[in-house]
């Protein structure tokens, strides 16, 4: 054992092996293939330029564009959102704080015990990645094509739930409310309620 | 009656009227080329361009002057303050000087007054410009110089190796043109050019010449040497805002529409109009020819931005061996040539004789050029057997073994 290793010379490592072969180097090209370039140039002024003009003209993102979160709801309006967290835990940003809070007779926000009480996305630190939509496991989150997000304040850019949240739809009411009479969250989550019970619409 | 006597009978206010028209001209034109190019290019490159302020985005250059002017104005604390504060002043009052013996005009009638649109006639004219073009090269290096900076001092030093390089092929270029036309006034030169023909016909290699110089002489790609982005931050103007900054940037396009106006004047016959087209010169009281000589720098301005859209940088150690080994040697040759054939026609030689020298002449240098084998063979013999190179390098075409075979033995 000896505490210097002696540097090996390239022949010892049999790399100086390498195949040589003769190339012949090619000169400068004739001056007419060099001009060629000025062509290029010259017939790209008449093509169609490929410009969006963007603030007047929005082109259509690409269908799975990741932008702006959304959280979803029952087709009844009550929330999708349980408050598990588990979107904060898989942000790599740190982006979301969630807070849970519990159902109660009186304030059913989403179908089963819990929902999401507070629930913030933080869109300076978001990277758009959207590792938390895949851990959502009721599907409440999910990305929009939304893409214009810029402000003049930092406080703007942290999306409060109300931000956040899909508007209501045809057949939906806005929550709280009770969920459907006879129905529980399994039922929910196997898309067997399809509307408010007409009984809750008419009492607002 | 010649331009030179015309001129010398302006009355004072004439001269200051024409001296203000000369320096809006410069100024509108430095605005709408701004414009002009950043649209083209854009289009080269499948681009719109600016196309919001204004109609068209015509006001695009104008509005990013104003938004210049409210720039903070920055001295650095390292910086020579007097020097620092003349460079721009320098650089920019040079360039507009240049435009002081460029003929615009024919005979037109200006407030009344018969005269040419033409500030001044002088019978050394284009040495003039060429002198004041130079001092203009002070501006650049005393910014690099006075900035304190590391970057500014190599863009500064860069641009007046360049700057002094291009002009000798640039002054031997105009050397031709001066044999030919006997004169070096502008206004004289621009005259025999409308006797017989265009410079840039009978003196091509000359006009070449001028033109590759002077997009060296400007400091413009594929030249740019001297604000290389990617290796010099700015060049000679990194530590330069507002104002100051926006006078370097005002004495660009000025140099560059007086070095195409140069060239206008010296090879595609001034403000006449091409050959065929004569009629043309009396229409709106003779003003029509100044549109003739806005179209030829006009033309000379899309070579600048086409070359811009087309090449990219040269290496520096490429650009001078090019302003040095080519462009100086071919001038040189050339005016030799055109020397010799001014001689002989001068000394009543038969027209056959001047063909039988031009084709000499011509015949020499096909075969010299022929006798040069552009190509390049890589040297460094193979490598003998059991032979092993001392630092390996991968198998790759065209990467030929060059540091192979360095090795000791």
């Amino acid at each position: 054992m000896t505490d210097f290793i002696e540097p090996r010379k390239s022949s010892e490592l049999g790399i100086n092996s390498v195949p040589f072969v003769e190339v012949e180097q090619p000169g400068a090209a004739p001056l007419y293939e060099q001009a060629k370039g000025f062509w290029v140039t010259f017939s790209t002024m008449f093509k169609k330029n490929q410009t969006v003009q963007y603030p007047d003209v929005k082109a259509p993102t690409a269908p799975r564009f990741h932008g702006r979160h959304q959280l979803n709801r029952h087709p009844d309006g009550l929330e999708k959102c349980i408050g598990c967290e588990l979107c904060a835990w898989a942000c790599p940003a740190d982006a979301i704080f969630v807070e849970g809070g519990d159902n109660t007779p009186g304030n059913q926000l989403s179908p089963g015990e819990r929902h999401g009480a507070v629930y913030q996305i933080n869109y300076l630190r978001c990277i758009f990645c959207g590792l938390c939509v895949e851990a959502c496991p009721t599907r409440a989150l999910t990305m929009t094509n939304e893409y214009e997000l810029a402000d003049d304040k930092r406080e703007k850019l942290i999306f409060e739930k109300e931000d956040l949240l899909a508007p209501l739809r045809q057949g939906m009411l806005a929550p709280p409310h009770p969920m459907y009479p006879g129905m529980t969250d399994t039922n929910y989550y196997n898309g067997e309620v399809t509307q408010a019970h007409p009984s809750q619409q008419e009492q607002n | 009656m010649s331009t030179a006597e015309l001129l010398g009978k302006d009355p004072g206010w004439i001269i200051a009227v024409k001296a203000l028209i000369v320096f809006i001209i410069c100024v509108v034109a430095t605005l709408m080329a701004v414009w002009t190019e950043r649209r083209v290019l854009a289009k080269m490159q499948l681009r719109t361009g600016p196309n919001r302020v204004g109609k068209f985005g015509l006001l695009q250059s104008l509005s990013d002057g104003v938004k210049l002017a409210l720039k903070e104005d920055i001295i650095p604390a390292a910086a020579d303050k007097v020097v620092f504060i003349l460079a721009p002043i320098i650089a920019t009052s040079m360039c507009f000087m240049a435009f002081a013996v460029i003929p615009m005009t024919g005979v037109v009638n200006l407030f009344g007054h018969q005269t040419a649109l033409q500030l001044t006639d002088l019978p050394v004219g284009v040495l003039y410009i060429l002198a004041v073009t130079s001092i203009g090269v002070y501006g650049v290096v005393l910014a690099g110089w006075s900035s304190g900076s590391t970057y500014p001092l190599l863009g500064g030093l860069r641009s007046s190796a360049q700057v002094i390089s291009y002009e000798i092929a640039m002054g031997l270029s105009l050397v031709a043109v001066f044999i030919y036309a006997g004169s070096m006034s502008t206004s004289a030169i621009v005259d025999s050019q409308h006797q017989n023909i265009w410079n840039a016909v009978v003196l091509f290699p000359s006009f070449i010449i001028y033109v590759i110089s002077m997009v060296g002489e400007t400091n413009r790609a594929p030249f740019d040497l001297a604000e290389a982005e990617g290796e010099l931050v700015g060049g000679f103007h990194t530590e330069y805002s507002s104002l100051k900054f926006a006078l370097f940037f005002l004495a660009e396009y000025v140099n560059i529409i007086a070095v195409s106006a140069l060239a206008t004047t010296l090879f595609l016959g001034g403000y006449h109009a091409p050959p065929g087209l004569g009629f043309t010169e009396q229409w709106l009281g003779g003003w029509f020819t100044f549109i003739w000589f806005i179209t030829k720098v006009n033309l000379f301005f899309f070579i600048f931005m086409w070359l811009r859209a087309t090449l990219p940088r040269l290496r520096y150690d490429q650009f001078m061996k090019f302003g040095w080994k080519v462009l100086i040697p071919a001038s040189l040759v050339w005016i030799l040539i055109v020397a010799t054939i001014r001689v002989l026609q001068q000394e009543g030689a038969s027209r056959a004789v001047t063909i039988a020298f031009a084709g000499g002449v011509a015949l020499l240098l096909m075969a010299i050029s022929s006798l040069t084998d552009r190509s390049k063979k890589v040297s460094g013999a193979p490598l003998a057997q059991g032979e092993s190179p001392e630092f390996p390098v991968p198998s790759l075409p065209h990467l030929r073994s060059i540091s192979v075979t360095g090795g000791q033995k």
